[in-house]
C-alpha cells in the first residue's frame, strides 16, 4: 500500500488544522502545533519525492475505483518536487510567522487557515482529475481569502476585495472550460482526456476549452495581461502572508499551465506556442518595469513575482526538453529566492516600521548580518553567478538560443539587468544610504527575539547559495522531470493501466 | 433545448461581466453570482439534456437502457453550487466590511492600494 504515501502531504496539514481548531486557543499551543504539523508535512513530502524519483509515478485511485471512473491522485517527478518545495516553504514561513504574526491574528486561528492553505496547494499539485483540481483550487483560494483579509484594516480589505473578485472570476472560467472538455470527451481524468484528445482526428473543438483553462490559470499565475490584481493586493497583508502567497499561489497557476499544456493540449499546442511566447516576454518586461517604478520594498517584490513568472512560462512556451527542465529549475529557485526576499522585507519593516525606501536607511551599518541575508536572494533573483538564479536564467536563455527565438532571449537578458537595477535600488536605499533625518533609528531588538525570523531566512539564503554551487543534481532531477512532461504517454499508462497496483 | 440553454449561458456570462465592470461594489457581487451561475449551467448542459431518462439500472439488468441522462455533471454542478455559495457568502461579508471601512460603494474610492 505504499501508494498511500501520496496522501501524507495532503492530510497531515488537514489533521493539523483540525487539531489546532479544536484544541486550546493558547498562543504557545497554536505556534508549536503549526510548526510541528508543517514539519511533518515536509517529512511526508520529502519521503514522497524520494519514492517518486525511484518509481517514476505513484498513482493512488481513491476509493479503489479503477482509473477513468474514480478520482486519481498522481505524483510524477514534477508534482512531487513541487509538493516538497512548497511544504519546505510552509515550514520555514511558519517559523517566521511565530514571531511576526500578532496575537490577535493568532487567536483568530491564523495557523489553522494557514495549514488549510497548504492542504489545498498540495492537493492541487497531486490531483489527476480536472474537476478535483478545481475543488483543490477553491480550498486554496478560500484559505488565502481569509489570510489576506484577516486584519480588517482598510488596505487589506481593499486589496482583498480585488483579489477575491478576480480569483473567483478565474475559477469560473476554469470551471466552464472543464465543463466543455467533459461535454466533448465524457471524462475528467486528465490521463483519459489526454488519450481521447491524442486519438481524435480533429481537435479544433478543444481550442475553446483549452483557452478557458489558459485564461483561468494565467489569471492565477499573474501573467500579462491578467496580472493587475497581484500588485494591488500582495503588499497589504503581513509579510509572512505575502511571502507564502508569493511562494505558493502563483506557482500553482504555473504548475497547472505546465500540467495541462504538456499533458492534455499537446496536439493543439504548436498553434498556441507563439501566443504563449509573446505573453511570456510581455509578462517579464511589464513586471520588471512596474517594479522599477515603485519605491516600497513589498511593492517592488510583488512586481518581481510577475516578471519571474514570465521566465518560467517562457520555458513552457519554448517546449524543448532543455526548456522545460530550465523552467522547472527556475520555478524551484524562484520559490526559494522570492520567499526569502519577502521575509527579509518583512524583517526590514519590523526593524524600521516601514517598507518605504525613502524613509529607511543605514541598515548596513546597524545590521550588517541583515545586509548579508538580503544580498544572497536578491542577487540570485537578478541572476548573478554563482547563485542559483544564474543557472536558472542560463538554462532558459540556452533553450531560447537553441530554437533561435532572439527576441525572447534578448528580453530575458535585459529583464535580468532591470532586476539587478531594482535590487541595487533596495540595496542602495535601505542599506547604504545613511539613516534619513528625523526618522527613528532601527529598533533595538536583540537577536534572541528575532531568532525565529532570522533562522528561516538564513536557511533559504544558504539553499540558494547551495543550489548555485552544487546545483547539478537538482538540474539533473529537473531534466528527469522534464522528460516525463515531454512523454505524456508514460503518465497516461501509469494512471490508466498500472493504476491501483502496489509498487514493487 | 441545448441551443436555448447555450444562449442563456451566454446572456448570463455577458450580464455578469457587465456587472463586474460597473463601479458599484454591490453590482460586483451580483456579477460574480451571475457568472458563477453561468458556469454551473454550462457544466450542467455539457452532459447533454435528456428529459425523463434517469440513469437507473432496471432490476433485471446491469446497465441503464440507453440513452440515459449523464448523472456526473449533476454531481459536479452540485459541488460547484455549494462552493459558489460559500464563496459568495464570504464575498458579501468582505464587501460589507470594506464598505464600512471605506464609506463608499464606489469602486473608484477603493484606491488606497493602487499607486
Amino acid at each position: 500500500m505504499s501508494e498511500l504515501i501520496i496522501l501524507l502531504p495532503v492530510f497531515i496539514p488537514l489533521i493539523g488544522a483540525v487539531v489546532l481548531l479544536s484544541g486550546s486557543r493558547s498562543l504557545a499551543f497554536q505556534k508549536v502545533g503549526a510548526v510541528v504539523f508543517s514539519g511533518l508535512t515536509f517529512l511526508g513530502a520529502a519521503y514522497l519525492l524520494v519514492l517518486v524519483d525511484c518509481a517514476g509515478h505513484v498513482v493512488l485511485q481513491l476509493g479503489d475505483w479503477s482509473a477513468p471512473y474514480g478520482i486519481s491522485m498522481v505524483a510524477d517527478r514534477f508534482s512531487a518536487v513541487m509538493v516538497a518545495i512548497s511544504s519546505l516553504m510552509t515550514l520555514l514561513v511558519a517559523l517566521y510567522a511565530i514571531s511576526e504574526i500578532d496575537a490577535a491574528r493568532l487567536r483568530r486561528f491564523f495557523f489553522p487557515v494557514y495549514l488549510i492553505l497548504i492542504f489545498g496547494v498540495n492537493g492541487a499539485f497531486l490531483s489527476g482529475d480536472l474537476f478535483n483540481l478545481y475543488v483543490w483550487f477553491e480550498v486554496m483560494l478560500i484559505a488565502s481569502f481569509v489570510l489576506l483579509s484577516m486584519g480588517g484594516e482598510r488596505s487589506e480589505l481593499e486589496g482583498g476585495l480585488k483579489y477575491v473578485c478576480l480569483n473567483l472570476f478565474s475559477s469560473m472560467l476554469f470551471l466552464a472550460g472543464v465543463g466543455i472538455i467533459y461535454g466533448k470527451t465524457g471524462t475528467l481524468n486528465m490521463a483519459d482526456v489526454a488519450q481521447s484528445l491524442a486519438g481524435s482526428p480533429d481537435v479544433s473543438w478543444a481550442v475553446s476549452g483549452s483557452m478557458l483553462l489558459f485564461v483561468g490559470f494565467s489569471l492565477k499565475a499573474g501573467m500579462f495581461p491578467f496580472f493587475f490584481w497581484l500588485p494591488a493586493s500582495y503588499h497589504t497583508p503581513p509579510p509572512a502572508v505575502s511571502a507564502i502567497f508569493a511562494a505558493l499561489l502563483t506557482k500553482v497557476g504555473v504548475y497547472a499551465l505546465y500540467r495541462t499544456y504538456t499533458l492534455l493540449f499537446q496536439p493543439i499546442f504548436p498553434e498556441f506556442q507563439s501566443i504563449l511566447l509573446v505573453l511570456a516576454v510581455l509578462t517579464m518586461v511589464i513586471g520588471v518595469l512596474g517594479a522599477a517604478s515603485h519605491f516600497d520594498i513589498t511593492k517592488i517584490l510583488s512586481f518581481h513575482i510577475i516578471s519571474q513568472i514570465g521566465y518560467i512560462v517562457l520555458g513552457l512556451a519554448i517546449m524543448t526538453p532543455l526548456a522545460l527542465a530550465a523552467g522547472i529549475f527556475y520555478l524551484l529557485h524562484n520559490i526559494i529566492a522570492k520567499t526569502c526576499l519577502f521575509l527579509v522585507g518583512g524583517l526590514i519593516i519590523r526593524l524600521q516600521g516601514t517598507g518605504d525606501l525613502a524613509r529607511i536607511g543605514g541598515l548596513s551599518k546597524s545590521k550588517p548580518w541583515l545586509a548579508l541575508l538580503f544580498f544572497f536572494p536578491a542577487f540570485s533573483l537578478a541572476g548573478i553567478p554563482p547563485l542559483s538564479g544564474f543557472w536558472a536564467k542560463l538554462g532558459v536563455v540556452k533553450a531560447g538560443l537553441d530554437v533561435g527565438s532572439w527576441v525572447a532571449v534578448t528580453a530575458a537578458l535585459l529583464v535580468g539587468v532591470m532586476t539587478l537595477y531594482s535590487m541595487t535600488k533596495i540595496w542602495a536605499e535601505a542599506f547604504w544610504k545613511a539613516q534619513p533625518e528625523g526618522q527613528p533609528a532601527a529598533a533595538k531588538e536583540n537577536m534572541g527575539s528575532l531568532a525565529y525570523m532570522v533562522i528561516p531566512i538564513a536557511v533559504m539564503a544558504a539553499l540558494t547559495v547551495a543550489i548555485g554551487l552544487f546545483g547539478e543534481p537538482l538540474f539533473e532531477f529537473s531534466q528527469r522531470a522534464a522528460d516525463q512532461l515531454m512523454n505524456p504517454q508514460e503518465y497516461i499508462s501509469a494512471v490508466l493501466l498500472d493504476g491501483g497496483e502496489d509498487l514493487p | 433545448m441545448e441551443a436555448l440553454i447555450a444562449v442563456l449561458v451566454g446572456v448570463l456570462f455577458g450580464a455578469g461581466t457587465y456587472c463586474l465592470m460597473r463601479r458599484s461594489i454591490v453590482k460586483l457581487v451580483i456579477g460574480v453570482m451571475l457568472i458563477s451561475q453561468a458556469a454551473n449551467l454550462l457544466v450542467f448542459t455539457s452532459g447533454g439534456l435528456l428529459g425523463g431518462r434517469p440513469a437507473l439500472v432496471p432490476a433485471d439488468g446491469t446497465v441503464p437502457p440507453a440513452p440515459f441522462g449523464d448523472p456526473l455533471p449533476q454531481a459536479m454542478v452540485l459541488t460547484a453550487i455549494v462552493i459558489g455559495f460559500g464563496l459568495v457568502a464570504f464575498l458579501l461579508a468582505l464587501v460589507a466590511r470594506a464598505h464600512e471601512q471605506v464609506g463608499s460603494d464606489d469602486m473608484n474610492a477603493f484606491n488606497k492600494t493602487d499607486t
